[in-house]
C-alpha cells in the first residue's frame, strides 16, 4: 500500500505521455489510411490515361485487344461460387446456429469439432488448397485446367466464411421470434424459413457479397486449377478447357515486354477494384437499410424524419418488444 | 401504410384472408411438404456442415500421400538444409528407399521457411501497433461521422485483391520506399550484430522489407476491425471510473482498456499471422521469389507459398515426379503451420470469451 503514496510519474510526464499517446494513435490511423488511399489512386492513375471502353467488349489477342472473356470468366466464377458455396455455406451456418444440439451454456464458449474444422479451413492457405485441387482434381480426375476444379476449390475456400456470417446473423435473431413462431403453431421448418431466416437475411446476404469479393480477387489457387486462356472455353472440364479470369492478367502481364499488355494489366486491376467496391457498397447499403428499418435499433430511433411508427393498435403483442 | 386502422373500412385484407388465399397446392402435396420440411432442413444442413471437415481431411490426406516419397527421401534435411536443387535433368535416375529421383536432387527448405517466418514477423511487428493505435483513434477519440467512413475504408482495404496490392507494391510503393525511406534507415544504422542487417545496399524495392510492409498493410484490416469491435465491448464503467480517479487517457488505455481485451487482440494477431504466412501472390510480386536467404533486409527472398507457385512449372520438367512431390511436402508443411497457428488462436480466443464473460452481461 505504500505504492499509493509513493511518488509516481510527475504531472508533466503524465501530461506528456497522454499527448504522445493521442498523437501516436492519429499517426497510426494516418499510416494505415494514406497507403490505402494511395493504392486506390495509383490503380486509377495507372489505368485512366490510356483507358479504352472497348476493353470491356473485345477479346484478348496477341497484339492486345480487350478483356471481355476475362471479365465474363471472373463473373462466371463469382456466380458459380455464389450458387455452390452460398447454398452449402448458408446451410452449414443454419446447422451451427439453429439445429446443432445446444451445448451447455456454462463452460466452453462454443465447441464442436465441426465449427473448429470450419474455422481452420477459413485460415487455410489458399495456395495449399490450390495445390490439392491441382493434384486431386486437375491431374487425379483428369479434369485438366478448367472451370469445374476452380469452382470447387474457390467454393471450399469461402464456405467457412459464409457459414460464419450466416451463423452470426442467425444468432442475432431474438429468441422471441422463434418462441413466437412456435407459439403460433408453426412447424420448426416453416418457422425457420418464414420467421428466422427472413429476419437474418440481410446479414446472410452481406456475408455472401463479402465472400464473393474474396473469391473474385483470388489468384494463386486459380493458377493451379483454372489455368488461363485468352477466351472462354466450351466445356466445363477436359483438355483445352482452360479458363480466363482477371487476376491472372494483372499477375502475368504487368511486366510483359509489350506496353499494350501493361495497359491490360492496369485495366484488369481497375476492373477488379471496381467489382470489389461495388460488392462492398452493396453490402454496406444492405446493412444501413436494415439498421434503419430495424425496430429498437441502436441508431437513430424516432427521429422526426420517421414518424410512421405503427401506432399501438389492436394487434397482438409485438414480438419485437420481447427484445432486450 | 398511413394511419393504420384510422378508417375501419380502408383496411384491405385481414391476415387470415391472405394466408387462406395462398396455397394452390393439392392438400396432400402441401401436407407432404409440411411434414418433411423439417427433415429436409435438418439433413441438408447436416451434410453441409460436415463438408468443411471433410474438405480439410481430404486436403491433408491428398498432400500427405503425394508428399510421402519426398518425405522419405528428403528426411529431416528438408527442414534445415540449405541446398535446393532438382539434380541433373539429363543424368541417371537413382533410387533411394525405392523412390526414383534425379541424381543430385537435394531439397533443403531452410531459406524458404526462414523467409516465411521472417516476413510474417515483420508484418506483425508493423501491423500490431498501427492497428491498436488506429482502433483507439476510431473508437475513443474521433466522432462517429469521421470514424464510420474511416472504418469503411479499412473494410475496403481488406477487400482489395492481393494481386492488385502486389501490383501497386512492385510498381509504386516498393520503388518509393527504396528511394525515400530505406536509404534513411540504411545510412544511419550502426554496424552492430542485428542492426547490421539493415545496412546498404537498399536495392530497388523488391525484397524482404518491402514485402513485409505490404503484408502488414494486408493484415492491418483484420487486426484493426477485430480490435475496434473489442474496444467497443469494453463496458464504459471501468473506463469512467479510471478517468474519475484522475487517470490520463494513456493510463486508462494501458491499464484498463488494453488489459481488458488483451487476449482478444492476441487472438486477432495470430489470425493475421496465419493470413501473412499463407499469402502468395503479393509475395511473389514484391518479394522477388528468389530462393536464398537475403544478405540484408532489402534483398529478394521467398516464402513457402511463393515457392509452391513459382516452382510448379519447373517441377514438371522432373520426369520422375520427385520435384512435384517435394512441392507437396512444402504445401504440407505450410498446412501444418497454418493449422497450428489457428489452433493456438482458437485456444487464446476461447480463453478470452471466458474472461470477457461480464461484457454485455445483464
Amino acid at each position: 500500500m505504500t505504492s499509493v503514496l509513493a511518488a509516481g510519474p510527475s504531472t508533466g510526464r503524465r501530461r506528456m505521455s497522454t499527448i504522445i499517446w493521442r498523437v501516436l494513435t492519429y499517426v497510426a490511423l494516418v499510416l494505415i489510411m494514406a497507403p490505402a488511399a494511395w493504392l486506390l489512386i495509383s490503380v486509377l492513375a495507372h489505368a485512366a490515361p490510356h483507358w479504352r471502353w472497348s476493353v470491356l467488349w473485345t477479346t484478348l489477342t496477341p497484339t492486345g485487344g480487350g478483356l471481355r472473356d476475362q471479365i465474363l470468366g471472373t463473373l462466371i466464377l463469382m456466380l458459380g461460387v455464389f450458387i455452390i458455396a452460398g447454398t452449402i455455406g448458408v446451410l452449414a451456418g443454419i446447422h451451427l446456429a439453429e439445429l446443432a444440439r445446444p451445448r451447455k451454456r456454462s463452460g466452453k464458449a462454443s465447441g464442436g469439432p465441426l465449427r473448429t474444422a470450419s474455422d481452420i479451413l477459413a485460415g487455410f492457405p489458399s495456395i495449399v488448397l490450390g495445390y490439392v485441387g491441382y493434384t486431386a482434381l486437375v491431374v487425379g480426375l483428369h479434369w485438366g485446367f478448367s472451370l469445374l476444379p476452380a469452382l470447387i476449390i474457390l467454393s471450399i475456400m469461402v464456405i467457412p466464411y459464409i457459414a460464419k456470417t450466416t451463423e452470426n446473423s442467425l444468432r442475432q435473431v431474438p429468441t422471441g421470434y422463434r418462441e413466437g413462431a412456435e407459439a403460433l403453431g408453426m412447424s420448426m421448418g416453416y418457422g425457420l424459413r418464414k420467421v428466422v431466416l427472413k429476419s437474418a437475411l440481410p446479414g446472410i446476404v452481406t456475408g455472401l457479397l463479402l465472400a464473393l469479393a474474396i473469391a473474385c480477387g483470388e489468384t494463386a489457387p486459380l493458377i493451379y486449377t483454372a489455368g488461363f486462356a485468352p477466351t472462354l472455353p466450351h466445356s466445363l472440364t477436359g483438355q483445352g478447357a482452360q479458363f480466363p479470369y482477371l487476376t491472372y492478367v494483372v499477375y502475368q502481364y504487368y511486366n510483359a515486354p509489350e506496353t499494350q499488355y501493361h495497359y491490360l494489366a492496369f485495366d484488369a486491376a481497375l476492373i477488379l477494384v471496381v467489382i470489389v467496391l461495388l460488392l462492398l457498397i452493396a453490402s454496406r447499403m444492405i446493412v444501413t437499410r436494415t439498421q434503419r428499418h430495424a425496430e429498437g435499433a441502436r441508431t437513430r430511433t424516432r427521429t422526426p424524419r420517421r414518424p410512421r411508427r405503427p401506432e399501438p393498435t389492436g394487434e397482438p403483442l409485438d414480438l419485437v418488444d420481447l427484445r432486450r | 401504410m398511413t394511419a393504420v386502422g384510422g378508417v375501419a373500412g380502408s383496411v384491405p385484407a385481414t391476415p387470415q384472408a391472405e394466408s387462406i388465399g395462398k396455397p394452390p397446392l393439392p392438400k396432400r402435396v402441401a401436407g407432404f411438404f409440411r411434414r418433411n420440411e423439417e427433415h429436409a432442413w435438418r439433413w441438408s444442413a447436416r451434410v453441409a456442415v460436415v463438408l468443411p471437415l471433410a474438405a480439410l481431411v481430404f486436403a491433408v490426406t491428398v498432400l500427405a500421400l503425394k508428399a510421402w516419397p519426398a518425405i522419405r527421401v528428403n528426411g529431416w534435411y528438408f527442414l534445415y538444409g540449405r541446398t535446393w536443387t532438382e539434380g541433373s535433368g539429363y543424368g541417371a535416375v537413382v533410387h533411394t528407399d525405392g523412390v526414383a529421383h534425379p541424381m543430385g536432387a537435394q531439397y533443403g527448405a531452410w531459406a524458404i521457411l526462414w523467409g516465411t517466418v521472417v516476413s510474417s514477423v515483420i508484418a506483425i511487428v508493423i501491423a500490431l501497433p498501427l492497428s491498436i493505435g488506429a482502433a483507439f483513434a476510431l473508437t475513443e477519440r474521433l466522432p462517429g461521422w469521421i470514424s464510420r467512413p474511416l472504418g469503411l475504408a479499412v473494410e475496403i482495404l481488406a477487400g482489395i485483391p492481393s494481386v492488385v496490392i502486389g501490383l501497386w507494391g512492385i510498381l509504386t510503393f516498393g520503388p518509393w520506399l527504396a528511394k525515400n525511406v530505406f536509404p534513411i534507415i540504411a545510412d544511419h544504422v550502426p554496424n552492430v550484430p542485428v542492426l547490421r542487417y539493415f545496412r546498404n545496399p537498399v536495392g530497388g524495392g523488391e525484397g524482404l522489407l518491402s514485402a513485409g510492409i505490404v503484408l502488414a498493410l494486408m493484415i492491418v484490416p483484420i487486426i484493426t476491425s477485430t480490435t475496434r469491435d473489442l474496444f467497443l465491448q469494453v463496458p464504459p464503467l471501468p473506463k469512467e471510473g479510471a478517468s474519475a480517479l484522475g487517470m490520463t487517457d494513456w493510463e486508462v488505455a494501458s491499464k484498463v482498456t488494453l488489459p481488458w481485451v488483451r487476449s482478444g487482440i492476441i487472438g486477432a494477431t495470430v489470425l493475421g499471422l496465419g493470413r501473412a504466412l499463407g499469402e502468395t501472390i503479393a509475395i511473389v510480386m514484391i518479394g522477388g521469389a528468389v530462393l536464398r536467404i537475403p544478405v540484408n533486409i532489402y534483398q529478394p527472398f521467398t516464402t513457402v507459398a511463393a515457392t509452391i507457385l513459382t516452382q510448379l512449372d519447373g517441377a514438371f520438367t522432373d520426369g520422375t515426379g520427385f520435384a512435384v512431390a517435394t512441392l507437396a511436402e512444402l504445401a504440407l508443411v505450410l498446412a501444418i503451420i497454418s493449422v497450428g497457428v489457428n489452433l493456438v488462436a482458437r485456444l487464446i480466443i476461447t480463453r478470452t470469451s471466458r474472461i470477457g464473460a461480464p461484457v454485455g452481461g445483464a
